[in-house]
C-alpha cells in the first residue's frame, strides 16, 4: 500500500520533470553542442561532432565561433550595452515602481484590489501592442511631439524614437508590474506597528522607513530587480521596434546571426556566452524564489 | 507621515497615468480617419472604417484563429504539467530530483526568449535528424514551446496557492479512508481551482501574446497573430492594428472587471454568513 | 472526576506502543515510548508544548513513521499501513471540515470510502448527527457554522465510521470556558455510548483530569508516569509530574529515619522536620524532596494542638498575598526560611469569622498523609 503512494509520487514528480529535460534542458545542451562547430552548407548547417578517419572516431571542435564573438569588438560593444540598458531599466522600474508599491500596500483594503487589478491590467493586453503604442507616441510626427510644437515648447520635432531613451522608455514600460508586484507582496506583510513604535520612540519618518521598512524590503526589491534585469538584457521586441539602429542589443544580434546569417554555431555561442553573464543572476532568483515559497510554509 | 504618504501616492498616480496614457492613445487613434495615425483628421473622425478593414482582413483572421487554437491547447497542456509539479514541488518533501525540477521550473520565467526560442528549434532539429520527428515546423512545435515556458509560471501559481493551503484538509480526508488519488481530486483540486483557473489565464495570454519564441519555432506556413502584427509594426504605425488593440483591450478590461465583481460579491456572501453564524452563537 | 466504567476493566492491551521512537534529524521528539492503552479507555496524553505527544497521536494515526518501534492496534503491526487503511479516526485541533461541502456531505465522507449504499450512508449520517445534537444542520456550510457547532460536526464525521480508536488533538482548546466544561461532559457522555476508545493530546491538565480515565504524562519525548487522574495528582511519581500537574509545594531535604510506619525528612528550606506516615522506598541520609499539596494545608493563628508535641509538619510564616477566586482563597505565605508556600482554602461561609487578613502571622500545618517523598 505504502508501495504503490510512492510509486504513484513517482509519477507525479516524473512526468513535468521529463518535459522539462526534454524541452528545457536538453535543448541547452543541444546549443552548447553546436557553439563548437563550424558553420557549412549542408543540412543541417553545422560541421559535425564526430568525424570518422579510417574508421576512428575523431571529436572535431571547433573554437572558431567564441573566438570570433571575443575579437569582433561589434559583440563586446553588444554584450556590455545590453548589460547597461538592462541595469539602467532595472533601476528606474525600481525608482518608479517602489513608491508605487509602498503607496498601494498602505492604501485602504477596500481600494487595495482595485489599484492592483489597475496595475495587472496592461500586462493581460498584449505586449507587443504596447511596445506599438509608444512609437505612436514618441515618432517624429508622434503625440509627444505633436502636443510639444503645439505647445510652443519646442520648435522642430524631437528625435525620441531609436534612441536609448525609447529603449529605456520601453523596457521600464513593460517589465514595471513585474517589479511593482513581488514589492507589494513584500511590502504587503509588513508590521504597522513597528513603524509606530520607531515613532514612538522618537524616529522621523525618513529615519524609521531607512531603518526599518527599506531593510525588511530588501527581498521584496531583490526579487522584483532579477525579474527585470534577466529578460532585459536578452530583450528583442523593443530594442527592435523603438531602439537604436548603429548599437545593437545582444538579443538582436543572436536572432540576426540565426536568421540573416544563417550561421547557428555563431548564435549558439552567443547564447551560451548570455547564459553565462546570466547564470549567477539566475540562481540568484531561484534561491529567492525558494526562500519566499518556504517562508510561507 | 503624512507628507511621505503624500509623496508615494502621487507617485502611484504618475505611475498609473503613465501605465494607461499609451493604452489610451491608441485607442483614441483607432478611431482616426488618417493613414498617419497620430494625426488627428478632424473633419473625417470619428471613424469606425479600421474595425472594418479588420474584419475583412484574412490574414489577421486566419491568424488569429491559430493563436487561439494554440493558447487554448497551450494553456491547457501547461496546467497539467504545472499543477503536477507544483503538487511535487509542494507537497512530496525533499524528494531526489527536487532541485532539478524546482530549477527547471524557475529559470523560464526569468531565461530570455531568444534563448530559449533558439535552443527549442535546434532541439527540434536534431530531434528530427534522430527519429524522424517532427517533419517541420509548425502548429505542433509552436504549442510544444509554449507548453514548455508557460507550465514555468502556472508551476509558481500553484505551488504558492498549496504552500498556504490547510494540509490537515489533506490530512482528514485520507485519515477517513480516502486514497492519496480521491483526496486530490475531492479535496485538494476543488479548493485550488481558483488558482488554476488564474493559472490557465495566464498561460493562455502568455501564449497567445509570444512573439520571439514563437519565431523561432514557428514554420512558414504557420503564422500566429503577433507574428503577422510584428511584421506589420516594424516600419511603423498602422491603424489597423490600432483597432486591434482597443478589442483586446476592451475584451480584457471586460473580462477583468466581471470576475472582480463576482469576487467582490462572494466576499460579502461569505462576510454575512460568518455574521449570522456568530449571532446565533451556539 | 471520571470513574472507570466496567468496560474499562478489561486489561487486554488495546494499542501498544513498543520502544517507539520518532526523530527529525538529531532531535528525538519521541524517545523509547513504551505504552499501553486499553479497550474502551479514556486515555490522555498530557504535556507542555514540545513534548511529543502530537508526534506520538500523529504516529499512531499515521501521519508520521516511526524510526524505531512498532505501534500495534487490536494485534495487528501497522507499521505498513498508510493512515487511510488503518481503523483510526482523527477529530483535528483546527476541525479541518471541508469548506466545499456542507455538514452532511462532510460527514458522508468517510462512509463513501466503505462503498456503502446511499440509504445507508444517509441513515448513519441522521444518526450520529443527532447523537452530537446537530441534527437539522447537514444542509449548513461550514463558514456558517459557530466554533463549537463545527466541533460538533467534526466529532460527527470522526466517530460515523465507529472507528476502533477515536483520536482527538486539544479539543477543547478553541472554546471558551462555559463551552469547554460543557463540551467535555458531552465528550464522556458520548464516549460511554459509543464505546469507542479515545486517545486525547492536551496540554490543559484540568481538561486531562476530567476527561481521562488515565493519563500519561509526557516530557521531552518520553513518557514520565501513567495513571489515573488520582494516582498521577495524589502520588507523583517525581518533581516534574509533582510540578506540572496542579500547583504543589516542593522542599528539598534529608532523610532522618525511615522504617515501616513512617518517613522522617529534616527540610533546611522549611525550617522543619517532615513527617510520612507511610513507608516509603528511600535510604537514611539521601536527598530527597517532599512535595505537599496546597488544599492539604491548614492555616491557624494559634498552633495547633496536635503539633505542639513533635514540632513536625508545621512551620510558622506570613501571610503576603492572597487572591480571591471566588470559590475558594490562595494564600501565599512567607515562612522563616525566606521561601513562599502556596495555601488553598475554600470559602465555605458566607462572611463568617474574621477571615485571615495580609501580613497577619500565621501557623501552616498538614497532617502526616499529605506529603510525597520525591526521590527524582
Amino acid at each position: 500500500m505504502r508501495f504503490s503512494q510512492a510509486g504513484g509520487r513517482r509519477l507525479v514528480a516524473a512526468v513535468p520533470t521529463v518535459w522539462l529535460l526534454l524541452l528545457f534542458l536538453i535543448p541547452f545542451l543541444i546549443v552548447f553542442r553546436i557553439s563548437f562547430s563550424e558553420v557549412r552548407l549542408a543540412i543541417p548547417p553545422y560541421t559535425p561532432l564526430i568525424t570518422w578517419h579510417h574508421g576512428s572516431p575523431a571529436l572535431e571542435v571547433h573554437w572558431s565561433a567564441y573566438k570570433f564573438l571575443f575579437t569582433d569588438s561589434l559583440y563586446v560593444s553588444s554584450y556590455l550595452y545590453s548589460l547597461k540598458v538592462a541595469a539602467v531599466s532595472m533601476l528606474c522600474c525600481l525608482l518608479i515602481g517602489y513608491p508605487m508599491a509602498y503607496a498601494i500596500a498602505r492604501s485602504a483594503p477596500a481600494s487595495r484590489s482595485v489599484l492592483l487589478m489597475l496595475i495587472v491590467l496592461p500586462f493581460w493586453t498584449s505586449f507587443l501592442l504596447r511596445v506599438y503604442a509608444w512609437i505612436g507616441l514618441l515618432q517624429n510626427n508622434g503625440v509627444i511631439n505633436n502636443v510639444l510644437l503645439s505647445l510652443h515648447v519646442i520648435e522642430h520635432p524631437l528625435a525620441l524614437l531609436q534612441t536609448d531613451f525609447a529603449v529605456y522608455i520601453g523596457i521600464v514600460y513593460s517589465y514595471l508590474p513585474f517589479m511593482i508586484l513581488p514589492l507589494y507582496a513584500n511590502l504587503e506583510k509588513h508590521d504597522p506597528a513597528l513603524l509606530e513604535a520607531a515613532a514612538d520612540l522618537g524616529a522621523r519618518p525618513l529615519t524609521a522607513f531607512l531603518r526599518i521598512t527599506l531593510p525588511q524590503s530588501l527581498p521584496g526589491i531583490l526579487a522584483g530587480s532579477l525579474l527585470v534585469f534577466i529578460p532585459a538584457v536578452g530583450e528583442y521586441v523593443i530594442p527592435t521596434l523603438l531602439g537604436r539602429t548603429d548599437q545593437l542589443m545582444i538579443g538582436r544580434v543572436l536572432s540576426d546571426e540565426f536568421f540573416e546569417n544563417r550561421d547557428w554555431p555563431v548564435a549558439s555561442a552567443v547564447a551560451i556566452l548570455i547564459l553565462l553573464l546570466l547564470v549567477i543572476p539566475i540562481m540568484l532568483f531561484q534561491r529567492a524564489q525558494r526562500r519566499e515559497l518556504e517562508a510561507t510554509t | 507621515m503624512r507628507s511621505r504618504g503624500l509623496f508615494s501616492r502621487v507617485a502611484l498616480v504618475l505611475g498609473l497615468i503613465f501605465l494607461y496614457v499609451p493604452i489610451i492613445s491608441m485607442i483614441v487613434f483607432s478611431f482616426n480617419n488618417s493613414r498617419l495615425v497620430t494625426v488627428w483628421d478632424a473633419p473625417n473622425s470619428p471613424t469606425l472604417k479600421w474595425y472594418l478593414a479588420l474584419v475583412h482582413n484574412e490574414q489577421i483572421l486566419g491568424a488569429a484563429w491559430l493563436s487561439i487554437r494554440i493558447a487554448l491547447i497551450a494553456a491547457t497542456g501547461a496546467v497539467i504539467l504545472g499543477t503536477l509539479a507544483g503538487m511535487a514541488l509542494a507537497r512530496f518533501g525533499n524528494f531526489r530530483g527536487r532541485t532539478l525540477l524546482a530549477g527547471m521550473t524557475t529559470a523560464p520565467i526569468v531565461m530570455p526568449e531568444v534563448i530559449t526560442g533558439l535552443s527549442l528549434l535546434l532541439m527540434f532539429v536534431a530531434l528530427a535528424q534522430l527519429i524522424g520527428w517532427p517533419k517541420g515546423v509548425g502548429a505542433v512545435t509552436i504549442t510544444m514551446a509554449h507548453i514548455t515556458f508557460c507550465m514555468a509560471y502556472v508551476t509558481v501559481v500553484v505551488q504558492s496557492r498549496l504552500v498556504g493551503f490547510d494540509e490537515s484538509l489533506e490530512e482528514a480526508a485520507m485519515d477517513l479512508g480516502a486514497r492519496p488519488l480521491k483526496v486530490f481530486f475531492r479535496i485538494t483540486l476543488p479548493l485550488i481551482l481558483p488558482a488554476l483557473a488564474s493559472g490557465w489565464l495566464l498561460a493562455f495570454t502568455l501564449s497567445w501574446d509570444d512573439l520571439v519564441i514563437t519565431q523561432f519555432v514557428a514554420g512558414p506556413g504557420s503564422s500566429t497573430l503577433p507574428m503577422v502584427i510584428f511584421s506589420k509594426v516594424r516600419f511603423g504605425v498602422t491603424p489597423d492594428v490600432n483597432a486591434l488593440a482597443t478589442i483586446m483591450v476592451l475584451v480584457v478590461a471586460t473580462g477583468i472587471a466581471i470576475s472582480t465583481v463576482w469576487m467582490r460579491h462572494r466576499e460579502k456572501r461569505r462576510a454575512r454568513d460568518l455574521q449570522l453564524a456568530a449571532a446565533a452563537n451556539l | 472526576m471520571n470513574t472507570p466504567t466496567a468496560t474499562a476493566a478489561d486489561p487486554a492491551a488495546y494499542v501498544r506502543f513498543t520502544n517507539l521512537t520518532k526523530k527529525f534529524g538529531d532531535f528525538a521528539a519521541v524517545d523509547n515510548v513504551s505504552l499501553d492503552i486499553r479497550r474502551g479507555e479514556i486515555f490522555c496524553l498530557l504535556g507542555g508544548s514540545g513534548s511529543g505527544k502530537t508526534t506520538l497521536l500523529r504516529m499512531l494515526a499515521g501521519f508520521e513513521t516511526p524510526t524505531a518501534g512498532t505501534i500495534e492496534i487490536d494485534g495487528a503491526d501497522m507499521s505498513k499501513i498508510p493512515p487511510y487503511e488503518r481503523p483510526v479516526n482523527m477529530m483535528f485541533q483546527s476541525y479541518a471540515l471541508f469548506p466545499h461541502m456542507n455538514v452532511e456531505k462532510n460527514v458522508a465522507f468517510g462512509l463513501e470510502q466503505e462503498g456503502l449504499s446511499r440509504a445507508e450512508v444517509s441513515r448513519k449520517v441522521g444518526e450520529i448527527l443527532e447523537i452530537v445534537k446537530m441534527g437539522g444542520f447537514g444542509a449548513r456550510k461550514p463558514h456558517q457554522l459557530s466554533g463549537g457547532q463545527r466541533q460538533r460536526v467534526a466529532l460527527a464525521r470522526a466517530l460515523v465510521k465507529r472507528p476502533k480508536l477515536l483520536l482527538l488533538d486539544e479539543p477543547l482548546a478553541a472554546l471558551d470556558k462555559k463551552l469547554r466544561e460543557y463540551t467535555q461532559f458531552e465528550l464522556i457522555n458520548i464516549q460511554q455510548r459509543l464505546g469507542v476508545t479515545f486517545v486525547v493530546v492536551t496540554h490543559d491538565q484540568e481538561e486531562a483530569m476530567t476527561l481521562g480515565t488515565r493519563l500519561g504524562v509526557m516530557n521531552h519525548g518520553r513518557i514520565v508516569q501513567v495513571g489515573s487522574p488520582s494516582d498521577i495528582y495524589e502520588s507523583p511519581s517525581n518533581r516534574f509530574v509533582a510540578d506540572f500537574i496542579g500547583s504543589v509545594n516542593l522542599f528539598e531535604g534529608q532523610v532522618s529515619q525511615e522504617g515501616s510506619e513512617g518517613v522522617r525528612v529534616s527540610c533546611a528550606e522549611l525550617g522543619a522536620t517532615v513527617r510520612v506516615d507511610r513507608a516509603v522506598s528511600c535510604t537514611t541520609g539521601a536527598t530527597v524532596w517532599t512535595a505537599i499539596r496546597p488544599e492539604k494545608i491548614a492555616i491557624s493563628r494559634r498552633q495547633p494542638a496536635a503539633t505542639a508535641a513533635s514540632g513536625e509538619n508545621v512551620v510558622r510564616g506570613t501571610v503576603r498575598e492572597i487572591a480571591y477566586m471566588g470559590d475558594l482563597s490562595i494564600y501565599l505565605v512567607q515562612i522563616e526560611s525566606g521561601k513562599v508556600m502556596r495555601v488553598t482554602l475554600p470559602n465555605t461561609t458566607r462572611g463568617g469569622e474574621r477571615p485571615i487578613a495580609r501580613a497577619e502571622k500565621v501557623w501552616l500545618s498538614w497532617h502526616g498523609s499529605s506529603p510525597v517523598v520525591l526521590t527524582e
